[in-house]
Parts: C-alpha cells; structure tokens; sequence
C-alpha cells in the first residue's frame, strides 16, 4: 500500500507516462515501417476515419440538436471554406435549438 | 535508439510564418477549450485535488477527456489495482494519439528528437486534424503544427487554472453550445479532406464500426477501433 500522501501525484505519473507514451509512441514505431504507396493511403484515409468515428458515436447519444448543429455549421463550411464561421454558425443553431427547447 | 530507416530524410522546414498559420488555424477551437478546460479545473477542485495536482496534471497529461473520466471516478485509496486501472483507462481512451502521432512521422520524422518530442507531447485532436489537413493540400512547413499544437497549449493550461478557481462559478457550456465546438470543428475539417466519394467509403467503414464498437464494447475503444478500421479500408480502396 502507498502512503497516502504519494497517492496523488503516483496517478497523475502513471497518467502522464501512459498517455505520453502514446503520443511519442506512435510517432517512434512508425519510423521501423515500411514505406508503401498502400501505408500512405492509410494515412491520408486516417484523419476522416477518425472524425467519422468519433462524430458519428457522438451525434447518435447527443441526438437531434447535435446533428442539426453538424449538419449546417457542414454546409456553411461547404459553401464559405471558413472553419471559424462554420463553428459560429453550429454554436448558434445549438443554442438556438436548446433555448427553443429541443 | 536505432536510426529509422528514412534517416537520410530531408529535414523539414519550420519558419515563424508557420507557426503564425498554425495558431490562426487554431482560432476556431479556442473557445471549446477554453470552456473544456474550465470544467476540467473545476472538477479538479472539486474532487479535493490540490492546485498544483491539477496544475501539473494537466501539464503532464494534457488529455483533458482522459482526465475528467478519471477524475469522475477518482479512486479512495491509490493502490496498484486504482493505479492499473487509471492506467488502463488512459491507454483506451487516448489510443486514438497513437494513431496520430504515428501518421505525423512521414512528414516530420526528420525532425531532431529535441523539437519534435516536446512538440508531441503538445499534440491534441485539433492541432492534428489542423496539421494534417494542411499537409493534405500540400504544405510541408512544420511551423504549423507546432504552432497549431501550442497555442492551444498555452490556453488550456490557463483555462484549468481558471477553472479551479472558479470552481462553482464556471457556467453550463451547453447554454451557448460551446459542448458542441470539438465536433462541429471536427466534422467542418471534413470539408478540406474530402477527396471523391470513393475515397469517403473509408470514413463510412470508420463511422459504422465505431458505432457498432460503441453498442457492443462500449467504453472509449470505438474512436480507435473505428478509425483503425477506416484507415486500413482507405489502405485497400485503390488497389482493386
């Protein structure tokens, strides 16, 4: 058992080495990869599967406001290329949707 | 350490200017971090940690989701088992930086170990999608990253600060649907990104796994699983 004392800072040492083992991790083993025109897909497919796969969860357990919010600050990106405007705009209908209670 | 084997590589460029595109890149997910780290320092606070826990918490790990799931479940006693758990739930929900930061190296593996580790330790979700977008439409100056990845930084850590010492005060973020901004910035990044609709198969492949993990796994592995899932589809989409 750990003094209780050293409980605190012990977690957020694990904490940290953990998650920075991951960050520089990554970045360190791929260097050993081979390269192949098929890895730089893979990597050029990534950061849309990411998004996919952390928007897509994300909208389903937050529902319709969520996706309302997506979906137009999606088209005001379509139509201006301003990322800063298209937040704005999702911000907006999110707060707009709540205070109209939805 | 051994030295990979593109060694031989070109070093890649870094210039203020980079850094100065990078950290305007950065503007639009400002206000979500702002408004994130200010609860994550609240509920620093109010789970009894100290200012410096939080303080250097957050400068260590610096993966606020991972922390505030932790914290939410912050153990009584910190024997082997809490510790092992902390850890294990770490590794799940920022598995996703792995990912990430692997796919950064064929740009700035060249890089000397000095600038580029700190520079990864900084790395987020947003300075990711904002790098890797940029490289996507052919930019080569690693300024950006960097200055995508510590402004950012710089604002978090002031955030939680301000967070803890507000505690109580710090506002409902879903009043003005600041909970919304990481998603709606990331899903706008989408934009830049799309390359045809062949190509997007592989992020259909990536949300529908994701969504089938998240249902039957639960938990955080679905952003992984789900973007491993996507990338390898996107991997093999061109060879038929």
């Amino acid at each position: 058992m750990m003094h209780d004392g050293f409980g605190v800072p012990a977690a957020i040492l694990v904490m940290a080495l953990v998650t920075h083992a991951m960050r520089a991790g990554g970045f360190w083993l791929m260097a050993f990869m081979p390269r192949s025109p098929r890895l730089h897909r893979m990597i050029e497919a990534l950061p849309g599967a990411v998004v996919a796969a952390a928007v897509l969860p994300f909208i389903v357990r937050e529902g319709p406001v969520a996706a309302l919010a997506i979906a137009v600050a999606g088209v005001v990106m379509l139509v201006t290329r301003k990322d800063l405007l298209a937040v704005l705009t999702g911000m907006a209908v999110a707060a707009g949707a709540r205070a109209a209670g939805l | 350490m051994s030295k990979p084997r593109d060694a031989s590589a070109r070093v890649p460029f870094v210039s203020r200017a980079g850094f100065n595109l990078g950290a305007r890149l950065a503007l639009p997910v400002l206000p979500g971090m702002i408004a994130f780290g200010l609860a994550v320092g609240a509920t620093a606070g109010r789970k009894g940690l100290s200012f410096f826990d939080n303080f250097f918490m957050n400068l260590f790990v610096y993966a606020g989701m991972s922390q505030i799931v932790a914290m939410e479940a912050w153990p009584e006693r910190f024997d082997a088992v809490a510790l092992a758990s902390l850890a294990l739930l770490c590794a799940t929900i920022n598995a996703r930086l792995l990912l990430m930061s692997a796919s950064l190296q064929p740009w700035l593996g060249a890089l000397p170990a000095w600038q580029i580790y700190p520079g990864l330790h900084i790395l987020t979700d947003p300075s990711w999608l904002i790098s890797m977008s940029y490289r996507a439409k052919g930019g080569s100056d690693a300024g950006v990253f960097f200055g995508a990845s510590a402004i950012p930084a710089l604002v978090w850590m002031s955030a939680i600060t301000a967070g803890y010492l507000a505690g109580a005060l710090v506002a409902d973020p879903r009043r003005y649907g600041i909970d919304l901004v990481m998603p709606i910035f990331f899903a706008a990044m989408l934009v830049p990104l799309w390359r045809g609709a062949r190509r997007s198969i592989a992020w259909l492949v990536a949300g529908v796994v994701a969504l089938i993990v998240q249902q039957l796994v639960g938990g955080w592995w679905f952003i992984v699983v789900g973007g491993i899932a996507g990338s390898v589809a996107g991997g093999f989409l061109d060879d038929a």
